[in-house]
């Protein structure tokens, strides 16, 4: 029989079927995914009719890991297995991990390289493990209710976000099995889903206050192009901070001081649920767990608890301002995003700082992913007339290791990319014939100051004088803003490139490792479904026939029949003690056949006794 | 795209100092439609490759004739004239003394009552050592006094270092408020 392929309505059938491609929000508290549908870009919703998905996996030793509310759900009780705002820790070294992480409660695995790597139940995992996890997730969403396999993604990540987050995002995709068609900045997302686009001309301002990340760009709309002018921020504040001033003054307060990895989760979400509620109302009162007293918490009290982490994004906001290369008279619209923008201070700042009313009108939540979804369409080809064209910038300068530990920079931030960028140094020592390249990205003057990418040698430079020797570094940066370093010799030819592989990041080798693992898992999960869906069938069907010899075996099978059938029925049990789906599948089907003359004994014996000895009526009567 | 192009090709525009920078940034919109890598998306690897390279082009084109800066550096390298900073070629010393005296008033900002007042002062006074500077170069290059527009140029880049210093003790200030 022909299966009957059934189409959602709206979708069409179509042989020459748009290519699907979803845009994703893979944010620090909650992700979406969304795709255009009849021209239209809409957030796609879960088995559970939620669209928002909180970024949070539950591992545990003996099954696959749950992604979600019903991992959320598990914070308080299980924590070290519960990974909650995991994004904070991608692209970071685990030195970073522990000062950021240190009132998360994670566990950290010794590692060998700098890459962090959390203790679960299910192992040691990288967040860069987790995250794919998350992206799993939406993908069987998204593959759920569009019916179809996608083409590829678009997944946003902050503005701010320097090249060893991006690449770790853009290898959390490749072990989730997804392509990525653009890395996107969240904010130049948001203003695409805003509909600036039908706004001929102007300048705006996306503030974008997430979980754990903080992105201000300044944007020039043209006809459909967006182009950022200057982008700024800070990769580690967010939403989560105010939660976390907010638990620990709710510390201070209380007498109790043990607060253990399980309670202060419970704290935690006690202090997101004061925020989220001191956005409506001015006062909220709360038993805290544990010591069990109760507190009274103003929104003027908040607000003092948050007002420095506030102005540290003003602060942002006038640099970038001033980046952009104009007045804040300039700025035409200011349009809020990400979930922490509810906070009334923040509306309140930002509205001092830009002068006008920000925009507030669509949920802040969803529309970094509905843009997202935008761009994906056109770069799947689905749009070719679309006028839409998005420019964006690099957020953090890039440079070189120099003399004396300084930083010289090749590429400044703010440049439009993609870019290619080569500068010339020499060497210092006579006879010198090797040098190492080390790659940095940040503002700072000093090499420790900033978040050092890579670093490489270049050798078989041939031995010359001091200064004579002439090594043309040169920078490329993708429209993802993924950068490229390669170091040639210029006299000689000698040459050396890497795809800049964080320092903090995985290895090509890990990637594939990890890929496997996750392929070979994939397939652990389906056997072990199929074998326990065996066992039970043989359990099923085994339990069937012991009631069936106890009712009737005597009267209808000779001791033969009676010893062999038994014997057959060890043989599944035994059978069904080990491994393999396949064979348990097979003593399923073959007991079943050789106890079916028993079965069609009964059968015939059950309707010669209902026929017999009954009365018609009776026969009717039940049957009824 | 033809990368073999100057940048003032490249744009279609005349390969002077005075350049209208909306006719400049039409024209860069335009380029980017026809050559950017997300127009090209569903294309093969050679294509992405290919647009990738001239999208790097084009912004770099497009932000060296934007800023004055790096438009009068780029005149005089179309003139053969190098001025990046291994040209270390003398400069009058009365200009000199002028950068020292402008430098150490910014060393001492932070013992000012009202930095920030201070600060906005040196970068009043930058900002005309920018204008002259730019209305030097102008001139001399138009005249083809290479040589004199060379040595505006390299007075100019110690005003722009300037410049940059001032900004970022502007941004230890806030950092520090």
């Amino acid at each position: 029989m022909a299966l009957l392929q059934i189409a959602e309505p709206g979708l069409s059938l179509d042989p020459h079927q748009r290519k699907i491609a979803v845009g994703i929000d893979l944010g620090t508290t909650n992700s979406l995914v969304a795709s255009v549908r009849n021209g239209v870009a809409e957030t796609l919703a879960g088995a559970d009719g939620e669209h928002i998905l909180p970024s949070v996996v539950h591992y545990s030793s003996d099954s696959a890991p749950i992604v979600g509310r019903l991992a959320e759900a598990k914070a308080t009780a299980d924590p070290y297995n519960t990974i909650q705002s995991i994004k904070r820790l991608m692209g970071r070294s685990a030195s970073d991990a522990l000062q950021l992480g240190d009132h998360l409660p994670y566990k950290f695995a010794p590692s060998e390289g700098g890459m962090p790597y959390l203790q679960t139940a299910a192992g040691d995992l990288s967040p860069v493990q987790i995250s794919a996890e998350i992206l799993r997730s939406l993908v069987t969403r998204a593959e759920a209710r569009l019916g179809a396999e996608l083409e590829g993604a678009v997944i946003t990540v902050p503005a701010y976000f320097d090249d060893a987050q991006r690449q770790a995002t853009k290898d959390a995709a490749q072990i989730a099995g997804l392509k990525v068609l653009r890395l996107l900045n969240e904010p130049t997302a948001a203003a695409v889903a805003y509909g600036l686009d039908q706004q001929d001309k102007g300048v705006v301002a996306v503030y974008d206050l997430g979980g754990g990340t903080f992105d201000i760009s300044v944007l020039r709309l043209t006809q459909g192009v967006f182009e950022v002018l200057a982008t700024g921020g800070d990769s580690a504040l967010g939403g989560d901070d105010f939660d976390h001033v907010l638990a620990e003054w709710m510390m201070e307060c209380s007498t109790y001081h043990a607060y253990d990895a399980s309670s202060s989760r419970e704290l935690l979400a006690l202090a997101r649920s004061v925020k989220e509620q001191l956005t409506s109302t001015r006062e909220v009162s709360v038993r805290l767990p544990l010591s069990g007293e109760t507190l009274n918490i103003s929104r003027d009290q908040f607000n003092s608890l948050i007002q420095p982490l506030v102005s540290k994004t003003i602060r942002a906001c006038r640099r970038a301002v001033k980046d952009a290369g104009i007045e804040l008279g300039d700025i035409q619209d200011v349009v809020m995003v990400g979930g922490s923008t509810r906070v009334p201070l923040v509306q309140t700042k930002v509205g001092d700082f830009f002068g006008r009313a920000p925009h507030i009108d669509i949920d802040p939540d969803r529309v970094v992913a509905v843009g997202a979804a935008l761009q994906a369409d056109i770069l799947a080809g689905n749009k070719p007339d679309s006028a839409l064209l998005l420019l964006d910038v690099l957020p953090l300068s890039l440079g070189l290791e120099t003399m004396g530990g300084l930083v010289e920079k090749v590429i400044h931030r703010n440049t439009a990319i993609p870019v290619a960028r080569a500068q010339e140094f020499t060497t210092y020592q006579d006879g010198q014939t090797a040098m190492l390249v080390h790659v940095l990205q940040g503002e700072r003057e000093l090499v420790d100051h900033c978040r050092s990418l890579a670093r490489f040698e270049l050798r078989g430079i041939p031995p010359m004088a001091a200064g004579a020797a002439k090594i043309r570094v040169a920078f490329q940066v993708d429209a993802d803003g993924l950068l490229n370093v390669s170091a040639k010799e210029l006299s000689t030819g000698v040459e050396s490139a890497v795809q800049v592989k964080p320092s903090y990041g995985l290895s090509d080798n890990e990637i594939t490792r990890m890929l496997q693992e996750s392929y070979s898992k994939a397939a652990e999960d389906r056997e072990s479904r199929s074998l326990r869906e065996q066992q039970v069938e043989a359990e099923r069907l085994v339990g069937a026939l012991r009631s069936a010899i106890a009712a009737d075996g005597e009267a209808l099978l000779s001791d033969q029949e009676l010893k062999d059938l038994e014997a057959e029925i060890n043989v599944l049990i035994s059978l069904s003690e080990g491994t393999s789906a396949a064979a348990i599948e097979a003593g399923v089907d073959h007991l079943a056949q050789v106890s079916d003359f028993f079965a069609s004994r009964r059968m015939d014996r059950s309707i010669q006794s209902a026929l017999q000895g009954q009365r018609v009526d009776q026969l009717d009567k039940e049957r009824g | 795209m033809d990368i073999a192009q100057n940048f003032f090709e490249l744009f279609s525009i005349e390969p002077q100092f005075d350049v209208d920078t909306q006719q400049l940034s039409e024209r860069y919109r335009a380029l980017q439609r026809e050559y950017h890598p997300d127009r090209h998306a569903h294309k093969g690897d050679r294509e992405q490759r290919m647009a990738v390279q001239a999208t790097a082009h084009l912004n770099q084109a497009y932000q060296t004739l934007k800023e004055p800066l790096q438009r009068a550096q780029y005149l005089l390298h179309l003139q053969g004239i190098e001025t990046g900073e291994d040209n270390r070629r003398q400069l009058p010393g009365s200009f000199l003394m002028q950068q020292m005296e402008l430098r150490e008033s910014l060393f001492e900002v932070g013992n000012k009552s009202d930095p920030f007042a201070a600060l906005e002062a040196l970068e009043v006074e930058a900002r005309q050592l920018e204008t002259t500077g730019f209305s030097d170069f102008k001139a001399a290059f138009s005249s083809m006094d290479f040589a004199l527009a060379e040595v505006c140029v390299r007075k100019l880049q110690f005003v722009s270092k300037l410049l940059k210093e001032i900004e970022a003790a502007e941004d230890r200030l806030d950092e520090e408020d």
